[in-house]
């Protein structure tokens, strides 16, 4: 098992969001976890990734055999868990490529693997932004600054196919994206689905899910998880409502 | 009729009956019989001016500079408009003359504080550099002064003439006392005004006509400015057609025992001339509760005549308060003034730095751009004045001044003074202020980077316009120097 959630609570500006959440993903699976607005799904987004201020007040979250929440956020990046974020902030001044060598010769580092230089680099970069129909110019911008809302989402899976993690989790990230690039986005993730690697889509649509289509859909709605079933739970969502 | 003389003026008068009687009063130390002393005595009068000057063989023309310089200094007081909280200083305590101290030689690196030789590594200074700096007796490989030999003859070879500013006024006295004084007089405020009297040494630079220097004034300058003093003075002459680079400072860290620096630097830049003069300022900033640390009280000028072009490059990251205006006076008719600056505050550190841009010629130019960033408590200030002269037709200027804050205790703040008497003239300011916010460190963690190579490269992207200015190896110091002074700045 990769990550296993058990009875996990978490307070935010105390409110307790997670009531006693439980999770288990193994390597290979897509999720989708679902639900209304207000339910948590951001929140558990975020704690697996380790913002702050968000207060984990019992239960724990085991990832590859580690206590994750006992990890910073650079740790569980180094390990693999990468977040795809809602709203992905803007960095003037650091340029796009440069920051993700920057990230990617952490994780090597990390990994005990040798950081790739310049060249190096720029070969792998070219070969995976095809991947997101991106243009070259994109890596030469400041991170996300003045990208529109649907380069800046682009940019998210761009990174997560440099990095390769294990673990990934995508926050929302069909909102604001039109169908066209709601396709693209969908086609990089598809294609960096694969046996070893996990993804968590968190979603309030099924239209994304046209796309990416999951293992497990999971129900959250006040802070737990009230229905799991295969990819026609989805479905039966979008016909009937989260009531 | 004239008025009564106020309280004031009687006082002045008595003040200079007594110092005539001072200074016609017969030397009481003679003149030779001190020489061995290492260190004045506390306390400033003229009689110390004389000392000091006879100390070092002055001729009579540069004591005179001393003695009016002194005699103007006592009838001004302390600048308050800055934007600085300042403990006062007791200019009677200090001493204004202490012999060069032969640093006791240390046997190896190993002697040498640990922390010193942290930062070294984290610069990335050669070992044979660090050896230097932190006073360690180096072994023949690395020779200092055959470096220095060596570098001095190829100067010497096409007439450059690069000294010290005591040889160069024993060596050079008719070019010193041209330009001594002729950009910043000796009037020109309190801390220029004591320099101008108590001066200690400094350096000396002249490119002769057409000559482009062939070297960084850099390295050479790196290893040996130790022992300069606390007012110190520079002057850079560089004759028409002539084109010189010099840097000043070193980016390793520097400690003094002497908390007041007030230095003079003075450039002219001849018809068609170029001086670029780059400064990493790097003295002890005060401990993180902000005790101790040094107050650097600088005067920087230049002027610009005909076609030339003076161009100030700075980056300060060091001292408790730092109070200078790199400035340029751009006389001459097409002639062109650069400032580009980043100045750092952590901790309890000041910073209260800018320009002057002064167009008085025809078509001339002028660009500013200043960085500055503010962590911990610091407070950071850019004060600019760009002045448009009557007969300045065609002059432009444009400024960019930028502040980064690093957490909420600090602060940054902006003065930007413009006067302009000629409606040709083109005037542009932009200014902006942002946050370095913890959405994009969290973006940055999320990634694998950490915190602190977080801020460094939002840092590093946010000065890169100052830094491309720096000479190339400079710059890869001071960005390196630029983290090391953030250090601890976020959480």
């Amino acid at each position: 098992m990769l990550l296993e959630i058990k009875d996990l609570k978490v307070k935010a500006e105390d409110k307790q969001i997670l009531k006693g959440l439980n999770l288990s993903v193994n390597p290979g699976e897509v999720h989708a976890i679902m639900g209304p607005n207000g339910s948590g799904k951001s929140t558990l987004a975020r704690v697996l990734s380790g913002h702050p201020g968000y207060e984990p007040n019992g239960g724990s979250v085991t990832y590859d055999g580690h206590d994750l929440l006992a990890m910073s956020p650079e740790e569980r990046a180094c390990e693999g868990v990468f977040m795809a974020f809602q709203y992905p902030v803007e960095i003037p001044g650091v340029n796009n490529s440069y920051f993700l060598k920057a990230a990617l010769n952490a994780v090597r580092k990390h990994k005990g693997l040798q950081e790739l230089d310049a060249v190096e680099f720029l070969a792998l970069i070219r070969e995976k932004i095809k991947l997101l129909e991106m243009d070259q110019s994109m890596l030469n911008r400041a991170v996300n600054e003045g990208f529109s809302g649907g380069e800046k989402k682009r940019n998210e899976i761009f990174q997560m196919a440099v990095l390769e993690p294990r673990l990934a989790i995508l926050d929302e990230t069909d909102s604001g994206l039109d169908i066209d690039a709601l396709k693209v986005v969908a086609n990089g993730v598809n294609a960096l689905r694969n046996k070893d690697r996990a993804i968590i889509v968190v979603t309030h649509y099924q239209r994304l899910l046209d796309y990416i289509v999951p293992d497990f859909v999971h129900v959250l709605s006040g802070g737990l998880i009230v229905r799991s079933g295969g990819k026609e739970l989805a479905l039966e969502l979008e016909a009937k409502g989260y009531r | 009729m004239s008025p009564a003389p106020t309280q004031e003026q009687t006082r002045a008068t008595a003040q200079a009956e007594q110092l005539e009687q001072i200074a016609n009063s017969e030397y009481k130390y003679g003149f030779t019989t001190d020489v061995e002393a290492d260190t004045f005595e506390p306390g400033l009068n003229e009689d110390v001016v004389r000392r000091l000057s006879a100390l070092k063989g002055e001729p009579e023309w540069l004591l005179d500079f001393r003695l009016k310089s002194y005699r103007a200094w006592l009838k001004m007081t302390e600048p308050t408009w800055h934007n600085l909280k300042i403990h006062a200083t007791d200019y009677n305590a200090l001493s204004y003359y202490s012999a060069p101290k032969k640093q006791k030689l240390l046997a190896s690196m190993d002697e040498v504080d640990p922390e010193v030789r942290k930062t070294f590594e984290k610069l990335g200074i050669p070992l044979h550099e660090q050896m230097i700096l932190a006073g360690v007796a180096v072994d023949a490989v690395f020779d200092s002064v055959s470096v220095a030999t060596t570098f001095k003859s190829k100067l010497a070879e096409m007439g450059v003439i690069f000294c010290s500013f005591s040889e160069a006024v024993k060596d050079h006295p008719e070019l010193v006392k041209k330009y001594l004084g002729s950009v910043v007089p000796y009037t020109d405020n309190f801390y220029a005004t004591l320099n101008s009297a108590v001066f200690s040494d400094g350096s000396f630079v002249y490119i002769p006509k057409g000559v482009r220097c062939p070297m960084e004034l850099s390295t050479y300058f790196r290893i040996n400015a130790k022992n300069t003093g606390q007012f110190e003075r520079t002057l850079i002459v560089a004759d028409e057609g002539s084109h010189v680079s010099y840097l000043e400072g070193c980016t390793a860290p520097m400690r003094d025992e002497n908390q007041l620096h007030a230095a003079v630097v003075e450039l002219v830049a001849l018809d068609s001339a170029t001086i670029k003069y780059s400064t990493i300022q790097n003295w002890y900033p005060g401990d993180k509760n902000g005790k101790g640390g040094i107050y650097n009280f600088v005067t920087k000028r230049g002027t610009a005549h005909t076609n030339s072009k003076i161009t100030w490059t700075q980056v300060e990251t060091g001292s408790a308060i730092t109070w200078k205006y790199p400035s340029c006076i751009l006389q001459g008719d097409n002639a062109i003034g650069e400032f580009y600056s980043v100045a750092t505050t952590n901790n309890w550190q000041q910073a209260d730095t800018g320009t002057k841009m002064i167009h008085l010629g025809k078509n001339t130019r002028s660009t500013i751009v200043s960085k500055g960033i503010s962590a911990g408590h610091g407070q950071n200030t850019y004060r600019g004045a760009v002045k448009i002269a009557k007969g300045a037709t065609g002059a432009r200027n444009y400024s960019q001044c930028d502040s980064l804050l690093i957490g909420d205790k600090c602060g940054a703040h902006t003065f930007p003074y413009l006067e302009i008497k000629n409606s040709t003239a083109k005037v542009e300011h932009e200014a902006s202020t942002s946050k370095i916010g913890e959405d994009q460190i969290f973006y940055c963690r999320q990634r694998g980077i950490s915190s602190e190579d977080a801020v460094n490269m939002i840092v590093s992207g946010f000065c890169k316009d100052v830094f491309r200015e720096l000479p190339m190896e400079f710059a890869v110091e001071a960005q390196k120097l630029l983290s090391i002074s953030l250090e601890g700045s976020v959480g």
